[in-house]
């Protein structure tokens, strides 16, 4: 119960700050598109990457919520508390 | 559910289990490695030549062009580390559009995997760009007080490769997985082509992280020699 709330907690909060640095990021590199249009290709491979390096810290928060989910490493401890 | 396809188990014989992550890695190897052997069997220079081979000449030239452009040097020694990791996640990922088959890079044995050859070709590449010395040289480069943080960065980004594309690729067949409990007709079809299109551009970024960790390794290297050279 209390870990499925975590989840919740856990995915929630940390979608927030990737979200505002990947707006961010997409939003300077339109600017840069618009000012710039003859080097579209290194912005957008730039973009991509840099995307993803601010995204993977959502995916972090992901797997946390996942394993706290689906794997718990506690899982054993509390059954044999509770039992 | 599953949340990884190490939990499925095909075949077992006593302490060797052949679970569905090593079963569809080698699928995949058998049509990376029997693909380009029979396309490459007869290879011409005619412009009458087969479409297969047009194919994977585009393939080639287009990945040898994203290197020339990310890492500015001759992409000829790139090219047989970044392109492998390239296609092999690719189609990694292309073949989920088939039932039955999942991800390989859906578990985190494989990526890790695969992040771990990425930690040991930077130091390989640096050095045999290098020398040893030259190498380790530039752990501790604007100062020495730099030295674990330079180490620790080694680490977390092996781990953060890993855990990026697992992250992705296993995020995508979870959810189609909970769609189909819910709305069974038509929304996973359309989550199953856009985790394609995730997957490919996850190999995409998997390259090009490893191919930029590559060469900020040799080029630090180019850049004290340098500023030794002119100071």
């Amino acid at each position: 119960m209390v870990s499925i709330f975590t989840a919740g907690l856990c995915i929630g909060l940390g979608a927030i700050g990737p979200a505002i640095g990947e707006g961010l990021a997409l939003a300077n590199a339109m600017r840069a598109l618009a000012q710039q249009p003859d080097k579209t290709n290194t912005i957008t491979r730039t973009l991509f990457v840099g995307m993803a390096l601010i995204e993977s810290t959502a995916i972090y928060c992901f797997v946390v919520s996942m394993i706290l989910i689906f794997a718990n490493p506690f899982w054993n401890h509390f059954q044999q508390g509770g039992a | 559910m599953e949340i990884s396809p190490d939990n499925i188990i095909i075949w077992q014989w006593g302490f060797i289990v052949l679970n569905a992550t090593i079963l569809y890695t080698w699928l995949v190897m058998a049509i990376l490695v029997l693909g380009s052997w029979w396309v490459t069997r007869h290879l011409s220079v005619e412009p009458q030549m087969s479409p297969w081979q047009n194919g994977l000449e585009i393939i080639v030239n287009t990945i040898n062009t994203q290197i020339r452009g990310a890492a500015q040097q001759d992409p000829s020694k790139f090219l047989p580390l970044v392109g492998t990791l390239f296609l092999f996640i690719a189609l990694a990922n292309i073949l989920t559009i088939f039932p039955v088959y999942e991800s390989p890079a859906g578990s985190l044995s494989t990526t890790a995997a695969l992040a771990l050859w990425v930690f040991v070709a930077v130091p390989w590449f640096g050095i045999r760009n290098s020398g040893l010395k030259g190498y380790l040289k530039h752990f501790i480069q604007p100062s020495p007080f730099m030295l674990p943080f330079q180490i620790i960065s080694e680490i977390s980004r092996t781990i953060s490769l890993a855990v990026r594309l697992f992250g992705n690729v296993m995020s995508t067949s979870l959810l189609v997985a909970i769609l189909l409990s819910i709305v069974p007709l038509f929304f996973p079809a359309v989550m199953r082509i856009f985790g394609v299109l995730v997957g490919v551009i996850q190999a995409y970024v998997f390259a090009i992280l490893t191919l930029v960790y590559i060469a900020s390794g040799m080029q630090a290297q180019k850049q004290t020699q340098q500023h030794q050279e002119n100071g």
